[in-house]
């Protein structure tokens, strides 16, 4: 290969002939070493062999996926445990379009991640060449920003503006293809100190006098109530927000995404809002005089009808993202920054202005606690347990007893994800980790891969459907090589449980292509790759199979039949109010 | 009402599609779109019309603004502005209308380019309005073959760029 043409703009090049003489390959490897990656997900293919090659000697890790898509998962799975950029690798053409699942995915739920995939010799592109494919256009609209690397002089410059974007603002997925000429060819490596993308706007501080006129509002308002959403565990703002929540004296619900962003231990907790939200959450979304979202995005699963929501309620909108401020609810007070620097300061003035209000509203703060808690107590989630048949509720209050708050919950999608949601409790941020925005089947396995990685001190499960664990099936060989201790926890209704749930409600019990009947057995299948598996469909198995599970050092599939026509309940109509929700018919009043 | 947006942003590959995207992922029709470099040859200058429904015309000018590439986008289309586009045009006429037709094209202040004995072709810009009735007068003449540029727009306010400082390469991020 030529040695790359110089590029005058870019600093690097100026002192390109005093570094180190290497490969491109090898250069990404030193770059991705600086941004502090130390494992990867990916699966090699034609056009990335040189890449590869170049790993062959290098420290950092690489687990080798059986399916682009999950290294997309597995990378998100990581970034979503630790806060770190998730990386992900895969060849050109069918290597790259099976990542884009996994990007949308991390688009959606805001998770920094970096792809980067190979693409054909840069002489060959637009040839129609083997495995190619237009990898830069595909993912455009699937990335925060995508780039496509034509020479090797860039490189160095792409890669950290990739970790930089990913990792700044409203976190998401960049992508970085890069031609087998790229990696193949050789010139000096000097690390890239600074990164110029003069348009990249990303706004932190928040309008003080917004703030203030914030913190105002807070003390002003009766019935106030915290919407915190998954920008608080971005922003690692957790901290932040538990100090808001108590200063402010104010309930506080924490969506799909934000599960764990304040303890669901703290007693100003009430649970998730939206469609299979609960009863106290809904009605205090409902009847609030004053909703202070945070690090959310008024999402339709969790607003209902917008024109219903909150409707008593002036509005205060945090977020990073200047384009989600007045998206779908025009706020009445707008701060655009990072969550947690605006957290900072409101809490500081909102203590400021104490001595001026304080005890004002005691008596009305009063009466909303009682107002709330009274909702909580009237309409708990339902736990219905059988004697005779394992109730998918029963299965959760188990896991939920044996985490104590503490574990890694990776879900799948569909009910097994929102009973999860509603009745495993996480002490903590980044316990919690779930499909929320793009609701991708086939998540809950390898992303469970990605956070035992990232934490091996930790007591991992995957919890998925007997839908969504058939979609992950290859990735148990990935599990078995590297022997993660993972806890695949297969709620099985031999049906396509959502699906056939709106089929049962809102058409006519027509029930179409949701049977799943086949499944394989737990044991054998497991034991094929080399690990424990079981099957259990009585309720006074599932404390002792579950423990058996946990106590197994290796990975462990159990299997577990549960009541195949079980509704998850609360639910609200989509589209309608959150406050008319649909309980289960014979709900028991108050427990 | 047609929505005018100007967008200032990095002259790379993909920067077009970036920007357009941001319409087309919505369903959105470009009625005209003009792009070229600026006096900075690193930077474009780039006009779209387009109709957007009015709720959502804040919106798609926020998500052009949160582009990598994108230095500026903004809403020119209540604000004070001017925009103007070019027409080139060919009307073929009788020898009688000769002389009328080239009375009408000063009248719009446009200008003659090519005579032949078929009749003329002709250069006429100023705003879309103005060249629609343009093309009007033209057509009553004859046979007629046009060609559009699509808007170009400039803001009469200065509004503040800010450009993004450099920052720190391989700043690894703390988790809490």
């Amino acid at each position: 290969m030529q040695a790359p043409e110089a590029n005058p703009t870019t600093a690097t090049n100026k002192r390109a002939e005093t570094g180190k003489l290497m490969s491109g390959a090898e250069m990404l490897l030193e770059c991705l070493a600086r941004e502090g990656v130390d494992v990867f997900f990916g699966y090699p293919g034609g056009v990335t062999i040189p890449f590869y090659d170049a790993l062959y000697d290098h420290h950092i890790k690489h687990i080798l996926v059986r399916h682009e898509e999950n290294a997309c998962f597995a990378a998100e799975g990581y970034a979503r445990a630790t806060g770190k950029v998730g990386v992900c690798c895969a060849t050109s053409g069918p290597g790259a379009t099976n990542l884009v699942t996994g990007l949308v995915d991390a688009m959606m739920d805001s998770i920094p991640l970096v792809a980067i995939t190979g693409q054909v010799h840069s002489k060959l592109i637009g040839s129609d060449a083997f495995q190619e494919a237009d990898t830069f256009g595909i993912t455009r609209p699937a990335t925060k920003h995508n780039f496509m690397v034509k020479t090797l002089a860039e490189l160095p410059q792409i890669v950290h503006e990739a970790f930089y974007i990913a990792a700044s603002g409203r976190p998401g997925p960049v992508l970085v293809d890069i031609p087998k000429d790229v990696f193949q060819a050789r010139g000096h490596y000097t690390p890239v100190d600074t990164i110029h993308l003069p348009g990249y706007k990303v706004f932190t501080e928040g309008h003080t006098g917004q703030i203030r006129r914030a913190a105002q509002l807070i003390w002003e308002a009766e019935r106030p109530m915290v919407y915190a959403g998954g920008g608080i565990i971005a922003a690692n703002a957790s901290a932040e927000l538990t100090e808001f929540v108590e200063l402010a004296d104010s309930p506080a619900v924490t969506t799909l995404m934000g599960l764990g962003a304040l303890s669901a231990s703290h007693p100003n907790y009430i649970s998730m809002p939206g469609m299979h939200g609960s009863y106290a959450a809904n009605m205090a979304m409902t009847e609030c005089d004053l909703l202070i979202a945070l690090g959310t995005r008024f999402d339709d699963r969790v607003t209902g009808s917008l024109n219903t929501f909150a409707r008593h309620a002036r509005v205060i909108h945090v977020d990073i993202d200047p384009a989600e401020v007045g998206k779908n609810r025009n706020p009445d007070i707008p701060i655009v920054g990072d969550v947690k620097r605006v957290l900072q300061k409101l809490n500081r003035v909102v203590q400021e202005l104490a001595p001026e209000f304080s005890g004002k509203h005691a008596e009305a703060r009063a009466r909303w606690f009682t107002k709330v808690r009274g909702w909580m107590a009237e309409r708990p989630y339902d736990r219905p347990h059988a004697e005779n048949e394992i109730k998918p509720q029963h299965l959760m209050d188990e896991i939920d007893r044996l985490s104590g708050g503490q574990a890694i919950v990776c879900s799948d999608v569909g009910q097994h994800q929102m009973w999860a949601a509603q009745l495993i409790r996480f002490n903590e941020p980044r316990l919690w980790i779930n499909s929320g925005g793009l609701g991708a089947m086939g998540f809950g396995i390898p992303s469970a891969m990605g956070a035992q990685l990232a934490r091996p001190d930790k007591l991992v499960f995957a919890i998925c459907g007997d839908g969504g664990f058939q979609m992950a099936i290859p990735e148990l060989a990935t599990i078995a090589t590297h022997a993660l201790p993972v806890k695949i926890i297969c709620m099985n209704n031999g049906v396509l449980g959502m699906v056939r749930q709106w089929q049962t409600l809102f058409y006519n019990n027509r029930l179409s292509a949701v049977d799943l009947q086949c499944f394989p057995d737990a044991e054998k299948l497991a034991g094929a790759y080399g690990f424990k598996g079981r099957t259990i469909d009585k309720p006074w198995q599932l404390a002792e199979a579950l423990q058996e599970a946990i106590n197994d050092p290796g990975p462990y599939l159990l299997n577990v039949m549960v009541t195949p026509d079980e509704n998850v309940y609360p639910m609200v109509p989509a589209g309608g109010a959150i406050f008319e929700m649909v309980f289960a018919p014979e709900t028991p009043v108050a427990v | 009402m047609l929505q005018t947006i100007t967008i200032l942003l990095e002259n790379k590959p993909g920067a077009l599609l970036r920007a357009t995207g941001v319409l087309a992922a919505r369903g959105y029709n470009i009625e005209t779109l003009t792009v070229a470099k600026t006096l900075d040859p690193e930077l474009s200058r780039m006009t779209i019309t387009v109709d957007v429904e009015d709720r959502l015309r804040g919106q798609v000018v926020k998500q052009m603004n949160k582009l990598v590439n994108v230095l500026q986008a903004t809403d020119l289309t209540d604000a004070p502005a001017v925009i103007r586009e070019m027409v080139l045009l060919r009307v073929r006429c009788t020898q009688e209308s000769r002389q009328a037709v080239l009375k009408e094209a000063e009248i719009f202040h446009s200008r003659v380019i090519d005579s032949s004995t078929e009749g003329f072709a002709i250069e006429a810009t100023g705003d879309p309005e103005k060249l629609d009735e343009f093309i009007d007068v033209m057509r009553s003449y004859g046979d007629i073959e046009v060609v559009r540029s699509g808007g170009v727009a400039m803001s009469l306010e200065t509004k503040k760029l800010r450009l993004q400082p450099p920052v720190q390469a391989a700043v690894i991020p703390q988790a809490s």
